[in-house]
């Protein structure tokens, strides 16, 4: 194996370890403040299979590398334009229909991604994805039965969570964007086409949308950037929350 | 996380009663008390408001830990964190769905936390500075919910007595990962020494009034001991604190911030100084640093929740109807 290959196979797993860490960040806020108590406990559960999957792709990733960054190193020690998730993952909580569209957009692409990854030729990529696709299933169906709660609500609960929607739409262009990264790890048979998700992710997004009663934004202009380290500015603060204390105190272990 | 012991009951039992004497009978031959029985009205108040009371401690108990939950400083502390104040969520319900069983459903309950009618304990009244805090609440606050808690679960009504069986199992995975965090601080850098030894500075005191006023001053005691709600006394109780905890300060080479403490070889225990009770009783009525903070945290959770809970009950409302027709 050439270095290109392993630098790109890292590129890749840092992806979903990024993914799935600053998702589980965002989420965690949560805790305490759920509009009922049982949310709280579930919204905790997601966080959490999130920032195990987090730690697992982070460990590998830190191998792959070879530069001796442990999970922490990597999780506490990378600045804005390191970072390599998608851009939907970061976007701020917003209220509870803007965090369930978010989240069932990722969970939705995550199922169909993890599913492929599931088969990956890389045994330690197929592995945690096969870990991953069982959490995940847990969380679809959740956030898939609030948005139709949510969007079959209320009047109030549809125009938040359209809204929602319409907010978040343009970060979901880049789920099924690929790159040199993604081409490489697709023809050693390690990774998958973003491209060929679309298409049953936005079959089964109209399903839901419309057993929500909510509408499919019309086609429009689709921010991208995250893979590639251009982040939005949200991403900047979720960091500097995250990292604060191992920042301050370099030299400490916890 | 932990109930401040319950003072306070309501009427007054009428031991004449027949009933009451069978109930009493029950008391003695240690049967536990359930759901559809008989009771007193006063012990049904009593028992009411002492889970209530640690039902709402859990959930408001939830916040300043929380509050670290995205500033763990490694992504195992986050890990364990988060599922400690989870835990705590469950240790939540589970205590509403105990107190539920003596006929007031969860949200009149939380109503009367919202409304400050209820009441919580005042050790979340203190705020979280530093990590080193969320050490010392798992050390000193867990710690002494365990002294508290343990007794409860042999305590006369059933289903608080089960509950708090689960919920002691879960404590105790708290209680250490609370003083692994100390320890891994106490042995670190000086800076997180000195981080360690604020902490406990800070949560000391607290956390020895946890367990409640003095026994000359807690009129009370005597007939939820009666009742088999209580076990121990409060003193009974912190004196068990205070001899656990000690020595792990030790073992920490963190100091008590007590200058009085000391050990009595003729009683076999530590003795410590003047609690500040002026301190406990103003947390107690609402001027503690973050009483207003944390009360209006829940408050704003509530409301802005309605939507969300007002869009579930209204999807399943269509959803029967339809199903029906």
């Amino acid at each position: 194996m050439t270095t290109p290959f392993l630098d790109a196979r890292a590129q890749y797993v840092l992806r979903l370890a990024d993914n799935a860490l600053v998702l589980a960040q965002r989420l965690c806020a949560w805790i305490g403040h759920a509009p009922v108590m049982e949310e709280d406990v579930a919204l905790a559960n997601v966080s959490l299979d999130l920032l195990g999957q987090a730690r697992l792709w982070l460990a590998y990733a830190g191998e792959l590398e070879g530069a001796g960054r442990d999970e922490d190193a990597l999780a506490y020690h990378r600045d804005v334009r390191e970072f390599r998730n998608v851009l939907l993952v970061e976007r701020p909580n917003g209220d509870f229909a803007a965090t369930t569209v978010r989240g069932y957009l990722y969970d939705l692409w995550a199922h169909f991604a993890l599913s492929e990854l599931a088969r990956s030729k890389d045994d330690r990529i197929a592995g945690i994805a096969q870990k991953a696709l069982k959490e995940n299933a847990y969380h679809l169906r959740r956030s898939e039965d609030w948005l139709v709660r949510l969007g079959d609500g209320t009047q109030e609960s549809r125009e938040r969570t359209q809204r929602a929607v319409n907010d978040l739409w343009r970060y979901t262009g880049e789920l099924f964007l690929g790159d040199d990264v993604d081409a490489l790890m697709q023809s050693r048979g390690i990774g998958f086409s973003p491209e060929a998700l679309l298409d049953p992710w936005l079959e089964r997004v109209r399903e839901s949308f419309s057993t929500a009663t909510l509408e499919v934004p019309a086609d429009a202009w689709m921010q991208r950037g995250g893979k590639q380290g251009v982040h939005t500015e949200a991403l900047g603060y979720v960091l500097a929350e995250m990292q604060v204390l191992p920042r301050a105190m370099p030299e400490a272990t916890w | 996380m932990y109930t401040q012991m319950s003072d306070g009951i309501d009427g007054n039992p009428n031991a004449a009663d027949e009933r009451e004497g069978a109930f009493n009978a029950r008391l003695d031959r240690a049967v536990k008390i359930e759901s559809p029985d008989w009771m007193p009205e006063a012990y049904r108040k009593t028992l009411l408001r002492q889970i209530s009371q640690h039902a709402h401690s859990e959930i408001v108990g939830m916040l300043p830990e929380g509050n670290w939950i995205t500033r763990a400083p490694s992504l195992q502390r986050k890990a364990i964190l988060l599922a400690k104040v989870q835990d705590e969520a469950g240790h939540g319900l589970y205590l509403y769905s105990a107190a539920e069983t003596l006929g007031t459903p969860r949200d009149e309950m939380v109503a009367a936390l919202h409304s400050g009618k209820a009441k919580y304990s005042s050790i979340f009244n203190y705020p979280t500075l530093a990590w080193a805090d969320v050490g010392a609440i798992g050390w000193l606050v867990d710690g002494a919910a365990i002294i508290n808690q343990i007794p409860i679960t042999r305590c006369s009504y059933g289903p608080y007595a089960r509950a708090m069986v689960r919920i002691c199992k879960e404590e105790s995975f708290h209680q250490r990962q609370g003083f692994d965090i100390m320890w891994t601080l106490a042995h670190g850098t000086p800076e997180q020494h000195a981080m360690a030894q604020d902490a406990l500075d800070r949560w000391w005191w607290p956390a020895v009034m946890m367990f409640g006023p003095p026994d000359s001053e807690s009129v009370h005691n005597e007939q939820s001991l009666r009742w088999k709600i209580k076990l121990f006394t409060n003193d009974e109780l912190r004196q068990k604190f205070v001899d656990q905890v000690v020595p792990q300060s030790e073992r920490l080479g963190l100091k008590i911030p007590d200058p009085d403490l000391r050990w009595n070889e003729a009683t076999q225990h530590y003795e410590i100084g003047q609690v500040d009770w002026d301190e406990f009783y103003r947390v107690i009525r609402g001027d503690g640093p973050c009483n207003r903070e944390r009360l209006q945290a829940r408050i704003d959770a509530w409301d802005e929740g309605t939507w969300v809970r007002d869009a579930a009950a209204e999807y399943a409302r269509k959803h029967a109807a339809r199903s029906v027709a």
